[in-house]
């Protein structure tokens, strides 16, 4: 495209006195990633390609379904089935060929976020859930990238802008240090959400990445606006940084890529406690890995069943040597064996069944004494 | 859903499930401080005990329990994972 269709295209905002081929330029610079496309995602891509943001990233591992098309006004009926990222990308390039779009089919993981995000100059979340939003929080602090956050619940919505140049700079956790369990907070599949809400919501966040890239008006930095779509009720508050929020952040790029943000986030797992009969019963059926948890100087020892020893302090960093899809924790009393089971759960997640055998060893070896 | 209570003259405002929890009609007596404050919502609704937000005393969002007089505006949020 010639430089006077790029002028024409850009016409209505280069005229803007603020804004001008300046801004414009800035904009054709610009790298923005934008994390889920769906409610908020959507309007926020198509005004970012209007815009003529010169590289765009589209992050979404989902496919389009018919109970999005109220809301992701990028989709329609034929899409259904079709990958998000790729779809969106695909349209917004219709929209404006002239700027590079990169669609990323995946889910944002710890072990992909940083790679991802550091191509990028500013970060959009959009996302749908409290585990991915943390870790987008968590990597844009280590990479020092501005964050836009939007949110929405049923009528309400929030925006903030997370510039993460200083120490004074307000992230999520300012505001809340920790996440919700699941379950704790509604999703927009549980609690509903009205389809225009996130189109105020998305273009809202759209409207702050435009203001920080051509550093024109007041961006949302350390400040939460929230809006609710019923009475058209806005509410503006300032947000000030705390001095403990850094240690609840990852310290480095290894203790980023260790955190599992999903079992963060998960409801609390029911732990579960067997006793000497059933742990016995399992021992003999097989396809168990027992697992002694306790310091190796620990009595009394165990020879009468085959297990494992992992030292509880090691156990994270260990599970390779746990094969079987049963595993049974025991220690001296029954309470690191509970430790270790809920973190052997938060690890293996579904894949394993883990067990702690109720009041240890020493509760053990009294059975076998009367038995 | 959001609505605004006055407690001895403090303005409270409920975002998103807080206000569901909360009902329309609230009143509660000695309100002196942000602790006091919650520990009487707390009492009268018990589910907002277990509910996650935030507290905002005239706009700025607190972090330490923050003295409230007649004219101050209470805000609780809560977080939002929707997108």
């Amino acid at each position: 495209m010639s430089d006077q269709n790029l002028y024409e295209r850009y016409h209505r905002q280069i005229i803007l006195p603020e804004f001008g081929e300046e801004g414009q330029q800035k904009l054709l610079a610009a790298k923005v990633l934008v994390i889920g496309a769906g409610g908020l995602g959507c309007p926020a891509l198509q005004y970012l390609s209007a815009a003529g943001v010169g590289k765009i990233g589209i992050v979404d591992d989902d496919v389009v379904a018919l109970n999005n098309l109220h809301r992701q006004v990028l989709y329609s009926v034929n899409d259904i089935g079709s990958s998000k990222a790729e779809r969106a990308a695909n349209i917004l390039q219709q929209l404006n060929p002239e700027i590079k779009i990169i669609p990323y089919n995946e889910r944002l993981t710890t072990q992909n976020a940083l790679t991802i995000t550091d191509d990028y100059d500013i970060i959009i979340d959009g996302t749908d859930n409290f585990s991915t939003r943390y870790m987008i929080n968590d990597a844009c602090v280590l990479l020092n990238k501005p964050l836009v956050y939007g949110a929405i619940s049923q009528f309400e919505g929030q925006v903030s802008v997370f510039r993460n140049k200083n120490e004074y700079d307000v992230n999520y956790r300012d505001i809340f240090p920790d996440p919700p369990k699941d379950g704790e907070v509604l999703n927009c599949a549980e609690a509903g959400v009205l389809g225009v809400l996130p189109g105020i919501i998305g273009t809202m966040m759209a409207n702050e990445t435009i203001k920080i890239i051509t550093g024109i008006g007041e961006p949302l930095i350390n400040q939460l606006f929230t809006y609710n779509a019923l009475n058209n009720q806005v509410y503006q508050l300032s947000l000030s940084a705390r001095k403990e929020t850094r240690s609840l952040i990852p310290k480095d790029e290894s203790a980023f890529l260790q955190t599992d943000y999903e079992w963060l986030c998960a409801a609390p797992v029911q732990q579960n406690e067997i006793d000497s009969n059933v742990f016995n019963n399992m021992v003999a059926n097989g396809n168990v890995d027992v697992v002694d948890v306790r310091e190796p100087h620990e009595m009394p020892s165990v020879n009468e069943f085959k297990h494992i020893k992992i030292p509880l302090a090691q156990l994270a960093e260990s599970t390779s040597l746990i094969k079987s899809e049963n595993v049974i924790a025991f220690c001296q009393s029954g309470k690191r064996s509970l430790q270790a089971a809920k973190i052997l759960s938060g690890i293996f997640g579904d894949r394993k069944k883990i067990y702690s055998l109720r009041g240890g060893i020493v509760e053990w070896k009294k059975q076998k004494q009367t038995v | 859903m959001l609505s605004c209570y006055y407690f001895m003259g403090v303005k409270i405002i409920l975002f998103g499930k807080l206000a569901d929890i909360a009902g329309s009609s609230v009143s509660v007596d000695n309100v002196a401080d942000t602790d006091s404050l919650v520990d009487s919502l707390n009492k009268r609704y018990p589910e907002l005990a277990t509910t996650k937000y935030v507290i905002a005393v005239d706009k700025q969002v607190i972090t330490e329990n923050t003295v409230l007089n007649k004219k101050s505006m209470v805000a609780l949020l809560p977080p939002f994972s929707g997108g």
